[in-house]
């Protein structure tokens, strides 16, 4: 057996275990210290509501537009050269590399009234900015990576021979598309989408500028949460950040149970 | 390029290759070049001199060196577990193995805010360890120490993400012919493993590095926004913009939307001195079982 075995395994638990399992511990203690009527109208109440529905909605919407925008991005950088092609192709990883403030400041400025995309949609009667529309903008930028990533790898490795197959018979492109190419891709868009989903339930940074944030309206559960912790309602917070804990796993439970059946390997 | 796969002339008919391609130029012009000329555009609104006056203000500069203060810590920290617990993990069969790789991968499934919160119920005046801190007056809420927990949990992935997929795949018929040769652990460590895992170490860097400097969320709960002392670059970018100093804001944005660029030239140069593709996001290759 190879050397430093204790020492790794020992620095390892220790280290989760003082940043992650002991806080994590804590949280959900914390939630516990409230009874069941009292957790149930901290996580229950109208206005957590409303936010679980701002935030899942959002979330779901936008990761639905990652799976479609995705599978397009990967296909075009995967099956075709064309020039600007690496260059396109590295820009993907911006959602990652740029903090969410950042984004969340420069989607505000480009989609507010007088901004460069507000502007050209305010005659069609269209308004992203402050509203539930513009938590969706800030969801799809910061989810769009993704599921492009994790589709790419899939794509080339995807064999060709089962397309000039189905061309030879006389398809279409569309009907290659649906029937041949999507269904071995779907796992990996199905994860990403998952992936997309997951982030966006979560996201505070680059939402909170361009939501609006009415409660109600267009209040996401993290700024709930924020909201109560400024006010010292530590339970209450709690029990929210444990209901979205339980959520987040229970996506994550599902992302590796249909991995682990499709066989579909980290990017 | 006749004989690359990928581009033999099957399928598509040309004006549908050119209207998928010109549709992905679109969506990546729409959805990312804007946002990210913006930042420039709006720094620059006022004028280099203005730009200059804002980023040397005394606050500015505070918030300059706290994020690279932490960023100095938080780093190295997460990547000596990183490779600690990579070691363990890909190098010996123990029970609780997956348990230990699910718990790296927990920080990426949690709410930035969540990140944050878990240290105030912990350390916060309410919290469960908050009255003996204050009755020995120790600050970690509201302080640096803060600041470190919270982007400490929020990057602590990165590092082990990247090494454990590759460390798996690696083996460890190397590090054993090396011990059966007579070599001492940090000898096997440092002939053999690491310039093996190089590339990839440094790009696990890079990216806990790239998220450090900018994560707002889990600070934002912990950092009481005092200015000059708790405040990160990006939580003085909200309290510019909050003040309606957009040109100052999107100059602090401007730094470290730098900082994320460079982050991704650096990927590019790794992918293609590696001849791999690094995951950015390195979600996945946790939520992948082992």
């Amino acid at each position: 057996m190879l050397p430093g075995f204790g020492l790794t395994l020992g620095l390892t638990t220790a280290y989760l275990g003082l940043i992650v399992v002991i806080p994590l511990a804590g949280l959900v203690l914390k939630a516990g210290q409230l009874g069941p009527a009292q957790l149930l109208a901290a996580v229950a109440s109208p206005r957590s509501l409303a936010a679980f529905r701002v935030s899942f909605g959002a979330a779901a919407i936008a990761a639905a537009a990652n799976g479609v925008l995705g599978v397009l991005l990967a296909w075009t950088l995967t099956r075709y050269r064309f020039p600007g092609r690496r260059l396109l192709d590295g820009l993907i990883d911006l959602p990652f590399a740029l903090p969410t403030a950042v984004a969340g400041i420069a989607l505000t400025a480009l989609y507010v009234e007088d901004g460069w995309i507000g502007q050209l949609l305010k005659p069609l009667g269209i308004v992203i900015a402050f509203t539930p529309a513009g938590i969706c903008v800030a969801m799809a930028f910061i989810g769009l990576p993704f599921v492009v990533r994790t589709v790419q790898p899939v794509l080339r490795d995807l064999r060709r021979d089962a397309e000039e197959a189905a061309l030879t018979l006389g398809a279409t492109p569309w009907q290659i598309f649906r029937r041949v190419i999507l269904p071995p891709l779907m796992p990996a868009v199905l994860t990403g989408v998952a992936l997309a989903f997951a982030r966006g339930v979560g996201e505070y940074g680059s939402v909170i500028f361009i939501a609006g944030n009415r409660p109600g309206v267009s209040e996401i559960v993290p700024l709930l949460i924020v909201t109560k912790l400024e006010q010292y309602d530590y339970p209450g917070a709690a029990a929210l950040g444990t209901a979205m804990l339980l959520i987040s796993f229970g996506i994550l439970l599902l992302i590796q149970r249909s991995q682990r059946r499709s066989g579909v390997h980290g990017i | 390029m006749a004989s690359d796969p990928h581009s033999r002339d099957i399928g598509e008919p040309w004006l549908l290759r050119l209207v998928l391609v010109a549709g992905a130029g679109a969506v990546i012009t729409l959805m990312l070049v804007l946002p990210l000329a913006v930042v420039f555009a709006e720094a620059f609104a006022k004028g280099v001199g203005y730009l200059l006056s804002t980023l040397s203000t005394p606050d500015s500069l505070a918030a300059i060196r706290l994020t690279l203060v932490i960023a100095a810590i938080v780093v190295p920290a997460n990547t000596v577990f990183g490779v600690a617990a990579a070691w363990c993990i890909t190098r010996y069969q123990f029970p609780g193995r997956h348990v230990l790789v699910s718990l790296i991968g927990l920080p990426f499934s949690v709410s930035p805010v969540i990140s944050g919160m878990v240290y105030v119920l912990l350390f916060g005046l309410g919290g469960w360890l908050g009255p003996f801190l204050q009755a020995h007056d120790i600050k970690i809420i509201f302080a640096l120490p803060g600041l470190l927990l919270a982007t400490g949990f929020v990057t602590l992935p990165f590092v082990a993400g990247q090494l454990i997929p590759l460390m798996q795949a690696q083996g460890i018929e190397q590090e054993q012919a090396a011990l059966t040769l007579g070599a001492s652990g940090w000898q096997i460590f440092f002939r053999i493993t690491l310039p093996r895992i190089r590339w990839a170490l440094l790009y696990g860097v890079l990216l806990c590095n790239a998220r450090a400097m900018g994560e707002f969320g889990a600070v934002s709960v912990v950092s009481g926004h005092i200015r000059g002392v708790t405040n990160t670059m990006p939580l003085h970018i909200e309290i510019l913009y909050s003040e309606y100093d957009l040109a100052a804001a999107f100059g602090v944005a401007l730094l470290l939307s730098c900082m994320a660029l460079l982050t991704m030239a650096a990927k590019a140069f790794l992918d293609w001195r590696d001849h791999r593709q690094f995951a950015l996001g390195a979600q996945a290759a946790l939520v992948a079982p082992l």
